[in-house]
């Protein structure tokens, strides 16, 4: 087939542009209009692989293939479904408002903080694409030294303690996922993810490798109790590594769990999902209590973050629940979609919030809620568009928030009554940190002379929040052309989950 | 007799070079201070040249079975001349600013290079004994040759009385395995002992034999001597210390264990596991307590000698190539290392103390970006090529069916990781300590490019791993 390479060339040409980047040393504006420029050709590109996008079919498409170490059979291996094709739009599209958000924000080495950008814009790519376990493997690593790097140079007071922190976790956890994968290649001996979900598996290896991969996905996602990075990292992050490591990198753990965990160890996901519900259920309430008593505004976000993940696991795990009650098929397909439509909207979402807030500090230098107060007064359309991505985040129907965690919501009906009641106190949790942050940030009085000096969005900014509603409202209203893409995949995700792998 | 010298050609060359520096040093030396340095680094290229020239995976042997040329020892030649050559080149400035670069240097480096390559072709005990030899003791004069620093000759001796009692229970050991065998000759005593019973008189000498084993490795429990003595040694002759020789110890454990004493692998498995344990544990735990890098790589060192053994102790081919492609990546990254040091060294300023990296992102942002690839490479992360080492070795630990051993591995690399990681802290989010505000330029031309060279090899060898592991794995199957 002498198709154009699409993924390899989403893949390494932002990375090349990147190390473009990296020259332009003494022409910071060149180096900025450069990145946004080639992170938009990106994006274009990347809408290439929707228009391709043959959404009748599970199997992969614009599959790459080419022998890359062939001691070990490891192969370059490329190729998307209805799973990871939207994930890849969603991060070329994030990375664009990423890159174009730190404009005025970033005054040193602007032009490292540029080429970290369109790198992790292209490894992200690769990782959601990559059909070979090693390749995973190495984009998944990989993304680990841009991240660490900018936190820890552009980031806040503690930026390094949290750098490390959430390197070394994260790494912590991949490990064992990569023994994982030694272990099924010393069996099958190949590296491919397509055979590793074709193997049949003992139950106790399956466990082993189960836990295996828990680990090393709740730690990216984060679920409770391995969360704690996540609140650091995001403080300290500068608002575009924020963003992308709430709207796509966190989106790497769910991607794991709907690639790995539930096709390859099918029998022990089976037998352990109690587990990962009830982590999940902790995450929706616990968290989300704990969101509610922050006084830093991007940690509030940060723990939202997590209890919006939680739903993400619970729907991608209730699928057993309700076979086991049901046998039916169709709450589970339901289940996740809602789960996968849950991190397509967490994405936009919350990378809206992590701008709002970045938009503050840029003008008062202080990310307490206590020191605001009033800004409607003075940033009146700025006030519009918060209100509408905190109701989106509250999950408002009407907008994106509301779709997935009503599907992942009435799936859990299906599985078990209990299991519901609990998810759905996220629609007070929710409502309740989101609004009463608002209240206080944006309503009320002006309460220093620092609010009241605020000026409103520069035209930058209201494009970047302009797209960012649109988006959110479209969905919300719309979100059939993304469920039409997932169908197919889901479906026969849902068919291998519930296919024994025992021999 | 053609044959004959084709065989023996690079060790010839490299033994020739020697004596006439030694003697034409002596004539020139004064005159022509540079032309040693010269000599040397030629006749290591023009080694290399004909090893590659004469290149070939078939083997053959010499007196009597004695010496050996195969596609292994071609290799690990060539791995030990680049190492050489570079060590060499890195640091001529500095053991010129320090008083110490003198001809014996080079002849007395020269000498353990051949040592090392006698070791690395050695198949019986005694031409292994002699290569272990004419390399040790050529390596104790270099450390001794700082006269004026107490460090450098404590080092010195730390490393020869414990090197010499190292050497001493290698030596009874093998006299043990001698006397049950009755053979010097490791195709004999692999033949042997694949058809006899094993005497409790072998396991004995085997004991011994991997203590001395150990020591060359810096393996925990006897891995004591590394920090003093690569802290101790001025940092141009700890750059040739731990880089080459540490391909060389890999020979005598190639040469002696497995290609002598396979098949006593039921015996020797568990120690190696129990030393590849302790070095992980002691290089990855202590390393994270250091604060001068020297003995942090040293420490670091002791770590990945741990992973080298993780490769032999699987007990099969796949596992020796892998723990010989880990022990090169090794020593280029360990090269790397401590040639970064140097390049901050200056007259009277020894830059090896972490803090001396601080902000040196802003200083000197090639350097810094170089440190950064080998320090990444060393902690396990891709794309660069120490990954691949790490990937290959547990590759073939989980094959073996010691998968506990892999996850144990791996969690260790996760705590060395850390360490690796502080220095990256200090160089790129710390500023810059008043006193060394400036002055982060490269020592020298050579040391910026031979340095972005092998920043470069890590990385390029990271993106496309293929070919240097097909060729290290083909060696080995023959």
């Amino acid at each position: 087939m002498t198709q154009f390479p699409l993924l390899s060339a989403l893949i390494w040409l932002p990375i090349l542009s990147g190390l473009l980047v990296l020259m332009m040393r003494h022409q910071p504006n060149l180096a900025k209009q450069f990145a946004l420029w080639s992170s938009v050709l990106v994006f274009i590109l990347s809408l290439g692989l929707y228009t391709g996008f043959d959404n009748t079919t599970a199997q992969m498409q614009f599959v790459e293939q080419a022998s890359w170490i062939s001691a070990f059979n490891i192969q370059y291996f490329l190729g998307v479904d209805g799973l990871s094709m939207p994930l890849i739009i969603l991060t070329t599209f994030t990375t664009v408002l990423a890159v174009w958000s730190a404009f005025d924000c970033i005054k040193e080495r602007v032009e490292q903080y540029m080429a970290a950008f369109l790198m992790m814009n292209g490894i992200m790519i690769g990782v959601f694409s990559a059909l070979d376990a090693i390749l995973f493997y190495v984009f998944w690593e990989v993304l680990l030294i841009p991240m660490f790097l900018v936190i820890g140079q552009w980031g806040g007071q503690r930026r390094v303690y949290a750098t490390i922190k959430f390197f070394l976790y994260t790494f912590f956890g991949s490990v064992f996922m990569l023994i994982a994968f030694l272990y099924m290649y010393s069996q099958i001996g190949s590296f491919s993810l397509l055979d590793f979900q074709a193997m049949p598996l003992g139950f106790t290896a399956q466990i082993l490798i189960f836990l295996a991969f828990l680990i090393a996905f709740a730690v990216k996602i984060p679920m409770f109790p391995v969360h704690t990075w996540l609140p650091d990292a995001h403080v300290e992050a500068p608002t575009a590594g924020s963003v992308v490591l709430a709207a796509i990198m966190l989106k790497m753990g769910g991607y794991g769990f709907v690639r790995f965990s539930l096709p390859m160890t099918p029998d022990a996901a089976n037998e352990l999902d109690w587990l990962v519900i009830s982590l999940s259920i902790i995450a929706i309430v616990y968290i989300s209590v704990i969101a509610m008593v922050q006084k830093d505004m991007k940690k509030l976000v940060a723990y939202s973050s997590i209890a919006h993940m939680g739903f993400v696991t619970l729907g991608m795990f209730l699928l057993y629940g309700i076979l086991r009650n049901t046998g039916e098929v169709q709450g589970a397909i339901l289940g996740l979609e809602g789960a996968m439509i849950q991190m397509i909207s967490h994405g936009l979402i919350s990378a809206a919030m992590f701008l709002a807030i970045g938009v503050m500090y840029d003008r008062m230098h202080t990310r307490d809620i206590s020191a605001y107060g009033g800004v409607v007064n003075t940033m009146p359309v700025f006030a519009v568009f918060v209100l509408l991505f905190a109701m989106a985040n509250a999950g408002l129907p009407g907008t994106s928030g509301f779709v997935g965690e009503f599907m992942v919501i009435l799936a859990a009906f299906k599985s078990n009554f209990w299991i519901a009641l609990a998810a759905a106190t996220t629609l007070i949790l929710g409502a309740a940190y989101t609004l009463w942050m608002v209240k206080r940030v944006i309503f009320g009085d002006v309460v220093n002379h620092h609010v009241a000096e605020l000026s409103d969005l520069n035209r930058r900014e209201f494009a970047i929040m302009s797209i960012l509603a649109v988006v959110v409202v479209a969905l919300g209203f719309y979100p059939a052309p993304v469920m039409d893409i997932m169908h197919a995949s889901v479906a026969h995700l849902v068919e291998q989950a519930m296919t024994s792998k025992l021999p | 007799m053609d044959m004959m010298l084709q065989v023996l050609a690079p060790e010839l060359l490299i033994l020739i070079a020697a004596m006439t520096l030694l003697v034409g040093d002596t004539f020139w030396g004064h005159r022509h201070k540079a032309l040693t340095f010269q000599l040397t680094l030629a006749s290591i290229v023009v080694t290399a040249l004909v090893i590659l020239a004469s290149f070939s995976t078939t083997s053959v042997q010499l007196f009597n079975g004695a010496f050996i040329r195969d596609g292994v020892a071609d290799v690990l030649k060539l791995s030990m001349l680049f190492m050489t050559f570079f060590a060499f080149l890195f640091a001529r400035d500095y053991l010129v600013q320090r008083n110490i670069e003198r001809g014996e240097y080079y002849v007395l480096g020269l000498l353990s290079l051949l040592g090392m390559m006698v070791l690395a072709s050695s198949y019986d005990m005694v031409t292994l004994f002699m290569g272990l030899e004419i390399m040790s003791l050529a390596l104790y004069a270099m450390i001794a040759m700082q006269k004026d620093s107490g460090f450098a000759i404590e080092s010195a001796m730390k490393y020869f009385v414990l090197g010499a009692m190292a050497t001493g229970l290698l030596l009874y050991g093998m006299t043990l395995v001698y006397g049950n065998v009755g053979s010097l000759q490791f195709a004999t005593i692999y033949q042997t002992l694949a058809t006899t019973e094993q005497s409790l008189v072998l396991s004995l000498g085997l004991v011994f034999i991997l203590v001395g084993l150990a020591f060359k490795f810096g393996a925990a429990p006897f891995h004591n001597w590394v920090p003093d003595v690569y802290h101790g040694s001025p940092t141009g002759i700890t750059l040739f210390l731990s880089a080459a020789p540490k391909i060389a110890a890999f020979a005598l454990m190639f040469r002696l264990l497995i290609e002598g004493l396979e098949a006593a692998l039921m015996q020797w498995q568990s120690i190696l596991i129990i030393l590849a344990v302790l070095s992980l544990v002691v290089g990855n735990v202590i390393a994270i307590a250091q604060t001068n890098l020297k003995r942090m790589l040293a420490y670091s060192t002791i770590s990945h000698m741990g992973f080298i053994i993780l490769g032999f102790l699987t007990g099969n081919v796949g596992g020796y190539a892998a723990a010989m492609y880990y022990v090169v990546i090794y020593a280029l990254m360990s090269l790397g290392g401590f040639a970064v040091i140097l390049a901050l060294s200056r007259k009277g300023f020894e830059a090896d103390n972490i803090v001396d990296l601080a902000g040196l992102g802003k200083r000197n942002p090639v350097l810094a970006l170089v440190m950064l690839v080998i320090l990444l490479s060393m902690a396990g992360i891709p794309p660069f090529v120490g990954f691949y080492a790490k990937l290959v070795v547990l590759t073939e630990v989980v094959e073996a069916g010691l998968t506990w051993l892999a996850v144990f591995a791996v969690v260790m690399s996760v705590v060395g990781a850390y360490y690796y990681l502080r220095v990256i802290k200090v160089m790129y989010f710390d500023q810059p300590a008043a006193q060394n505000a400036h002055d982060a330029d490269f020592a020298n031309a050579s040391l910026r490019y031979g340095l972005i060279l092998v920043a470069t090899l890590v990385l390029m060898l990271g993106i496309l791993p293929d070919g240097l592991l097909t060729l290290f794995n083909d060696v080995m199957m023959y």
